[in-house]
């Protein structure tokens, strides 16, 4: 028996079993190794090239700072991304109800999507200031359209047997949307959630970029003026953490919202 | 007063059928679909109507639901015009339709919280049907957990608990493999003789027909009207054994002749 919304691609084929990561962090500590190597023996200079070694150790010896600029960039990041679900939500909704929306939103959504964030960014700081909103509204802007276009495709995949069904039993269409359109596209919204969350944290930081008074972006930009390349690799690489760290929240979330649908695949592929 | 043996008129009147349709016809732009059907179907009746693929067997369901107007003909309800039509009818469909989001249990209540019945007074009003329907073990399972024949089960109790008037099948047992279906076809019969539903079925499988039906209506291929009404003369309960008993080989024998006959009308026309 087929579930209805297989969602292709990111939520796919994944080596199961425990051993999944080791190909990963092999490659990684390959990586790591060769650069060490590199750093250590060439003889260039820490500023241009620092060793790993040297990276950690100066983002541990630094990691008040490194913590409290985290913490600025990673509010700045759910806030904006928890902003970017509800408005991706509310106009999918609004799309799916009536064509006329459809065709009055969707240009409109999509030249959203085509604003230059290098010209965007600073012009948002104008109008709002240096505080938590500007780059709010920045990483809400960047990421509502996956979520939205998750939603939609989402909708369009609802059985068309189930909305017979609900007609029959004399559901209204806000009832057939909410018991059978949402819930279908739920495993479509989880695949968009992950395309926008890849992003959300680099967009946050941008946004620090254009202006800000706490952030990795202004960490980054402070530790550069100076030459600490050794604490920018560091930024950088809780940059990395976090959104890796946000990818798997999706996934523990999908685990939570819609248990059957894993087990479902899970069967299916058996 | 004194009491007399009940009179013809009055006898009809007592079994004014659950559901008559005289005279249907619809057509879906210049394709004409159905060409003036008339049926009806007795309270605590299973009637089936039988029909080649295609032929606008499930045109008649969705009429009957609402979902589509005849251009002309009348449908009665009880003996009145069909008004609010989900009201009045449960509809089981080809394919089960489960959502796969929701457990057994919240699936087959589903009909239930449509209507704005509480979710526990639904559970309710449905667990002690779940073990006749084979699946109190799987009330919490969600429906890729079920078998085939499990899930075409919980689609009826879903249909089935709705308590509209008329149950409408629509090829409940289509899509299941051959022994499972008839394992399925006996089921059914064995409760529906415990709760005798007002049931029309919709089927193009003739020995299905036999086996379940009290009467069939033979339909044509499109436009579709009716060829044969036949009474099934079996008795109840019935079993698999009596497959190859001489009325239900005639009754076989009769309706594949008339759905013939109304294949060779409808290719020399």
């Amino acid at each position: 028996m087929s579930v209805h919304g297989h969602v292709p691609g990111l939520s796919g084929r994944r080596p199961a079993g425990r051993w999944a990561w080791v190909p990963a962090l092999a490659i990684i500590a390959v990586g790591i190794g060769a650069w060490q190597l590199y750093a250590t023996r060439s003889g260039v200079s820490p500023q241009i090239l620092p060793s790993p070694a040297r990276v950690l150790q100066a983002g541990w010896i630094n990691r008040g700072a490194l913590w409290t600029n985290t913490l600025a960039t990673l509010k700045e990041t759910v806030f904006g991304f928890g902003l970017a679900i509800v408005v991706g939500f509310v106009l999918s909704a609004v799309i799916d109800a009536s064509g006329v929306l459809r065709n009055a939103l969707m240009p409109l959504l999509i030249g959203s999507q085509t604003l230059p964030l290098v010209a965007i960014a600073p012009l948002v700081i104008i109008w709002f200031g240096f505080g938590l909103m500007p780059k709010v509204l920045l990483v809400a802007l960047l990421s509502f359209f996956p979520i939205t276009v998750a939603f939609l495709e989402g909708y369009q995949s609802t059985d068309p047997d189930v909305e017979r069904l609900l007609a029959s039993m004399g559901a209204s269409r806000w009832r057939v949307f909410r018991s059978a359109r949402v819930p279908t596209a739920m495993p479509f919204f989880f695949a968009g959630l992950r395309i926008a969350i890849t992003y959300s944290v680099v967009v946050a930081i941008f946004a620090e970029y254009a202006g800000a008074t706490a952030g990795l972006g202004v960490y980054i930009q402070e530790e550069t003026h100076v030459f600490r390349t050794d604490l920018v690799f560091a930024a950088v690489l809780v940059t990395t953490l976090i959104t890796v760290g946000l990818f798997a929240a999706t996934y523990l979330l999908e685990r939570i919202m819609i248990p059957w649908y894993r087990m479902s695949r899970q069967t299916a592929r058996r | 007063m004194t009491t007399r043996p009940p009179i013809a008129s009055e006898r009809a009147d007592r079994e004014a059928p659950k559901l008559r349709l005289e005279g249907v016809r619809h057509a879906y732009r210049e394709l004409e679909v159905l060409d003036g059907v008339s049926l009806r179907l007795g309270a605590g009746e299973l009637v089936t109507i039988l029909g080649p693929s295609g032929c606008g067997k499930s045109t008649i369901f969705a009429i009957l639901t609402g979902a589509t107007a005849p251009t002309s003909g009348s449908v009665l309800v009880d003996n009145a015009p069909l008004g609010r039509a989900t009201e009045r009818f449960a509809v089981m469909p080809q394919s089960d339709a489960l959502l796969p989001w929701r457990r057994v249990i919240d699936n087959v209540t589903l009909g239930l919280e449509v209507q704005g019945v509480s979710r526990r007074e639904a559970r309710e009003r449905v667990t002690p049907l779940l073990a006749t329907f084979g699946l109190d073990q799987f009330a919490r399972a969600y429906p890729f957990q079920l078998s085939g024949g499990m899930r075409q089960r919980a689609a009826l109790l879903r249909t089935v608990v709705q308590d509209r008037g008329v149950l409408l099948l629509d090829e409940p047992f289509g899509a299941l493999d051959a022994l499972t279906r008839t394992d399925m076809q006996e089921w059914l019969e064995s409760v529906w003789d415990t709760f005798r539903w007002s049931v029309l079925l919709i089927t193009h499988d003739i020995r299905e027909a036999v086996f379940l039906s009290d009467r069939v209506y033979v339909l044509s291929p499109r436009p579709a009207r009716v060829v044969a009404e036949v009474t099934v003369p079996l008795p109840r309960p019935r079993r698999m054994a009596q497959l190859s008993s001489p009325d239900f080989v005639r009754t076989e024998h009769e309706l594949r002749q008339a759905l013939s006959a109304g294949r060779a009308d409808a290719t020399q026309t």
